[in-house]
């Protein structure tokens, strides 16, 4: 090396701050549901190790898009990829960390998890055939809670996202008129209500409207002080949202029944089981182009797995189960291997 | 006004020549120039071409039924552009309805009426609100606007209208959330006034004063100048500057997502919440796959056509008045 140059790529390497020369930048793209927990892993993994991960919030759809077109290292999804997609795009398929969607409403008079709703109540407001909140189905699991006889405005994201793909999921498996009406998926065709733009469209929404009842993420819920509601699980238990129902809904999951544990968290049997309970999935490909950057990303996940629950609890996700999370890692020693057929993936 | 312009011309010529620049330089420059001009050009056929292209699965798929079917059903991927282009259209012409008038009274306001000290403030606010951001305007028509848009004329109007035959059912809110296609137009009002009044402000400048001088002198009142001399000169720029506004009004898509409702349903009220070709892209594009993405690039070409031919009318009127 030249004097110059050798001087030139010192400088450099000041300039940067940075200590090693092979600091890694590790890019992804997808769902915004886990958004703000990627970053603040990514802050934190940043100042543990020196390397970088570059995550952008563009939705599930544009991260399947990416990563298919292979200008990312990893993909984001909060909707699984079915098994023969998988198969085809050739992905590995792993779940990251879970949360819940809760109903929230507005109801003069009536404060935060008093409300009782069952998923076929729910699914019933959702598809206009109930429409006053003194409905004898609404009273019924109501005792002691005066309700209104006022109608009732359903509020729904207009956006294509994750969470009304979750939500319909589950008022699909409540609900037969749903299943066979709107169905469930990333935007459906609603029979009523209003449509409002991302969580905080939804919740302006429900905060402006009277007698309106909405669903959104249980942090955005929680952080914003909007009234929430209990729900009526399988077992036919009532449940309040929080940390531990959550759980009880992932640590009754068989996650072995799907393929790229591509399981549905929803409607889950268990007393203390939330009932819109959801994973979200991360994709990488099975026989990576560049194994070296695959290698990185694989290590941050590694990484959050050992050191990421407590952040992903202040955040209130919740994190998998320490069973289900050496079953990711097994899969990633088994399933992703570079050319040489040697696993990307090393303790 | 003649003898100082020809003046002007003598001085020019009489002025020392300057040394021309090398004709290579020349030639640079004007080869640059044009490849400005067609660069502009490439990217317009470029942009349409790839709609054309990404759009065309769903134009075959569905057809004529494309545009005039009202079912979008992501999940039995059937797709009907109807909701939305009635919504662009409706939302759009209520934004003529509120904004041309409220364009012209500033305008004339503006050259006709306003004392000397208050006309540069008004200009600068008029001009300020063109600079605001259409997200800005959303959030405003949001958190804002909508709850006393609710409060104050939904709910009471409703009351007021109930049972009566027509406008009971145009005027009605079955829901008074204060969002909704009339506030979607509303909004887009507010957004087009700058553009609307600053045009048509610089037409009533370009009025020779002398006809509105000679029409004062003979006893004319303000109403009268106005009515008489100054809305048949400007005629029929006017237009063109409306055309302007309406193809702003058509293609905005961030405010007006925010409050319009976005619901994909035909209603009979102003009050109800519906969609426009430009919010259902806004909110589905992100996580649109295969023909729903095909169908909102359909959209997107219908879009283009409609506001190409509101430009294209505008530009004809405008060329049409000039050339008289």
């Amino acid at each position: 090396m030249k004097p110059l140059s050798f001087a030139f790529a010192a400088g450099l390497a000041v300039a940067s701050f940075s200590t090693a020369a092979t600091a890694a930048e590790i890019t992804g793209a997808g769902a915004t549901f886990p958004f703000p927990i990627y970053a603040k892993w990514a802050e934190a993994y940043k100042k543990d190790t020196n390397n970088s991960l570059n995550y952008q919030s563009i939705g599930s759809s544009g991260g399947i898009r990416q990563i298919r077109a292979k200008t990312v290292d990893f993909g984001a999804t909060d909707a699984p990829l079915k098994g023969d997609e998988l198969d085809k795009d050739a992905f590995v398929q792993f779940p990251m960390v879970t949360g819940g969607v809760v109903a929230v409403y507005n109801i003069p008079g009536v404060a935060s998890e008093k409300l009782k709703l069952s998923g076929e109540v729910l699914a019933d407001i959702f598809n206009g055939k109930i429409t006053k909140w003194n409905d004898p189905k609404i009273v019924q699991i109501n005792a002691g809670v005066t309700l209104p006889a006022a109608t009732i405005t359903p509020v729904y994201r207009s956006d294509g996202s994750g969470t009304t793909s979750v939500f319909t999921t589950y008022l699909s498996q409540v609900s037969e008129t749903w299943k066979s009406g709107p169905g469930a998926g990333a935007s459906v065709q609603w029979p009523a209500g209003q449509g409002g733009k991302g969580n905080e469209g939804v919740a302006a929404l429900v905060k402006q409207v009277p007698n309106a009842i909405g669903y959104v993420e249980y942090a955005y819920a929680k952080q914003n002080a909007i009234p929430f509601a209990q729900m009526q699980n399988k077992n036919g238990k009532f449940v309040s949202p929080d940390s531990a129902t959550f759980q009880a809904a992932a640590a009754g999951a068989d996650w072995k029944s799907a393929p790229g544990y591509g399981i549905s968290l929803t409607n889950q049997p268990g007393d203390a089981a939330w009932p819109i309970t959801a994973p979200t999935f991360i994709l990488v490909p099975k026989n990576p182009e560049k194994p070296e950057q695959v290698a990185e990303a694989l290590k941050f996940f590694d990484w959050a797995f050992k050191n990421g629950d407590k952040m992903a609890v202040e955040l209130d996700y919740v994190p998998l189960p320490a069973q289900v999370k050496d079953l990711v890692r097994a899969t990633w020693a088994a399933d992703i291997k570079d050319k040489s057929g040697q696993p990307v993936f090393k303790k | 006004m003649v003898a100082l312009s020809q003046e002007r011309l003598v001085s020019s010529i009489s002025a020392p020549v300057r040394r021309s620049p090398p004709k290579a330089f020349d030639r640079f420059f004007r080869i640059a120039s044009l490849g400005s001009a067609l660069l502009v050009l490439t990217v317009l056929l470029g942009i349409l071409a790839s709609m054309v292209y990404g759009g065309a699965p769903a134009f075959r798929e569905f057809g004529l039924g494309f545009i005039t079917s009202s079912v979008w059903d992501v999940q039995r991927d059937q797709y009907g552009a109807w909701v939305a282009i009635v919504g662009t259209l409706t939302t759009a012409l209520i934004a003529l309805v509120i904004g041309v008038p409220i364009s012209l009274g500033i305008a004339i306001f503006l050259t006709q009426l306003c004392p000397l000290w208050l006309k540069r403030p008004v200009a600068t606010t008029i001009e300020l609100l063109a600079a605001v951001p259409s997200i800005i305007y959303g959030m405003w028509g949001l958190f804002v606007f909508a709850p006393l848009f609710a409060r104050f004329i939904q709910i009471p109007v409703s009351n007021l209208v109930e049972g009566i035959p027509i406008i009971g059912t145009v005027l009605y809110a079955s829901v008074p959330s204060g969002v909704g296609i009339l506030t979607a137009g509303i909004i887009l009002a507010v957004m087009i006034v700058p553009f609307v009044a600053s045009i048509t402000r610089d037409i009533f400048d370009q009025i020779p004063p002398v006809l509105r001088e000679s029409a004062y002198g003979i006893g004319c009142t303000t109403w009268e100048v106005v009515r008489h001399v100054l809305l048949p000169q400007a005629g029929v720029s006017i237009i063109g500057a409306v055309m302007l506004g309406l193809g702003r009004a058509l293609g905005e898509t961030m405010a007006v997502t925010f409050v319009i409702g976005n619901a994909n349903r035909l209603s009979a009220s102003l009050f109800d919440p519906g969609s426009t070709i430009a919010s259902r892209i806004a909110n589905e594009f992100n996580e649109a796959l295969g023909l729903q993405l095909n169908a909102l690039m359909a959209l997107g070409c219908i879009l283009f056509l409609v506001t190409f031919t509101v430009l294209v009318l505008a530009r004809l009127l405008i060329a049409r008045v000039n050339a008289r």
